[in-house]
């Protein structure tokens, strides 16, 4: 069967891409064996499995590695097809899904990202950028799934759920670490509800890291950024 | 039936757009393509697409598909029993995402650099398109295409390193790849663009270029 074999996770604890990886294992109930890298020191394993990229998250299944988080989501669903689905069946929904799941990758994080990165103007201005794509999202949610939240059956997380969940699931600690919220059920409160909801399911609660340990680098990123003569890392 | 038709939203030069026409024609399916004039958007564009405004857009069912790699991938999912994109191996197929996505991310980004550049700085983007061509070039390991003895999703998405990224350095008067240098990639080129779908898909060579070096002047010009 397609599905058996070793499975071994090349991560970091706090990447929300090799997060979404391990999310997905769970959901799916493989067994896998998790190895913590060190992005200041990589392991020779690291660059001979991602020579490319030479980044994690790398899934290594019976010896071969698959690299790149999305792709290693579509993998996971692909070989281990009998139990909880990612993806649904139908070929709109699903590009549906693959759509909005490339936005928030291409689009969505960066901006996140740079907020954490900046203060004053900067940072005033990435926030607006921020808010537009939240506002996007809401709308587009809305439009493309008019049952509400895309998990499959309703019943596991699914592949958008997953990415949702590994970009805005530590919302509390961006909103600490910068003193503002940014999650606002009012302007939101379908995202929010979203994301509220899945930070309560048990795969995504044992997968937390403790809230300090996030808090503490967070805001370790956040004073290098800003002590950078150019102001961004 | 209406409901079955396929339309698609497409740009003459789009690299993008045309990916999706090869996609559609290597699978048998008939569709109806409009023209896009991206200085002036349709309205039926605007509204399918609100989110990115771009081609391509695939309409089927009058559902609006968006993003060429989704498109390409719902093409393959929704008219399973024609031509085979993407293989049917789960590792084989994470293997073509993953260089059609490093196409795109990579080989596209650097190309543009070093094109819209100049002196040292091209001389640095180039060694960078350098290094990517010989990374994608290494995947090719002696087989005809990419995706083996016939064209497949990996090929389609490759398309620019076939046709565009030459017209390009032309248009540029770069160098990014020759035949010397990267022989293997030149070949499967060369019999990629001579596969009789491919070949009636890609764009007029001498307008792509007139409309490219068109596009640098614009890029280069003092702003």
């Amino acid at each position: 069967m397609a599905g058996e074999g070793r499975v071994t996770l090349h991560g970091t604890w706090a990447s929300p891409y090799s997060k979404r990886v391990e999310l997905a294992l769970k959901v799916k109930g493989i067994e896998y064996e998790y190895v913590e890298e060190d992005l200041m020191n990589k392991s020779s394993l690291l660059l001979q499995y991602n020579p490319v990229h030479k980044k994690i998250p790398i899934l290594v299944h019976n010896g071969k590695p698959i690299v790149e988080s999305m792709v290693i989501l579509e993998y996971i669903e692909e070989t281990w097809s009998d139990g909880p689905r990612l993806l649904p069946e139908d070929p709109y929904e699903r590009a549906k899904i693959r759509f909005w799941a490339t936005f928030l990758h291409q689009q969505v994080f960066e901006v996140l990202v740079l907020v954490l990165k900046t203060d004053g103007e900067a940072q005033a201005k990435a926030m607006e950028q921020l808010h537009e794509k939240l506002k996007l999202l809401e709308e587009g949610i809305k439009g493309s799934f008019p049952g509400g939240s895309p998990a499959v059956n309703g019943e596991n997380m699914g592949l958008l759920d997953i990415v949702v969940c590994s970009y805005f699931g530590p919302y509390k600690v961006h909103e600490e670490v910068l003193g503002l919220k940014y999650l606002d059920s009012e302007k939101y409160p379908l995202v929010t509800s979203w994301v509220k909801s899945l930070v309560q399911y048990p795969a995504v609660k044992e997968s937390t890291p403790p809230h300090e340990k996030s808090v503490a680098l967070v805001r370790y990123f956040r004073e290098k950024a800003l002590q950078s003569p150019a102001g961004v890392l | 039936m209406a409901d079955e038709e396929v339309k698609l939203h497409g740009m003459w030069g789009s690299l993008f757009s045309k990916r999706v026409e090869m996609a559609l024609k290597l699978k048998g399916v008939p569709y109806q393509y409009i023209e896009e004039d991206l200085t002036n958007k349709s309205p039926d564009l605007l509204k399918y697409n609100p989110i990115h405004k771009k081609v391509p857009v695939l309409i089927h069912r009058r559902n609006p598909i968006i993003e060429s790699h989704v498109i390409l991938e719902y093409i393959d999912e929704t008219w399973k029993t024609g031509y085979p994109l993407l293989p049917e191996d789960p590792y084989e197929r994470s293997m073509a995402r993953f260089w059609a996505r490093f196409v795109d991310e990579k080989c596209l980004p650097s190309a543009w650099k070093a094109a819209c550049s100049e002196g040292e700085e091209r001389e640095k983007f180039t060694e960078e398109v350098h290094g990517h061509l010989k990374m994608l070039e290494e995947q090719l390991r002696g087989k005809r295409f990419f995706g083996g003895d016939a064209v497949g999703f990996l090929d389609i998405c490759a398309s620019f390193v076939a046709y565009w990224i030459l017209v390009k350095q032309e248009a540029a008067g770069a160098e990014f790849l020759t035949e010397s240098k990267f022989p293997a990639l030149w070949r499967w080129g060369e019999e990629f663009k001579g596969c009789a779908v491919i070949k009636e898909t890609l764009p007029d060579r001498a307008r792509l270029l007139a409309s490219l070096k068109a596009y640098l002047e614009i890029m280069k010009a003092p702003k």
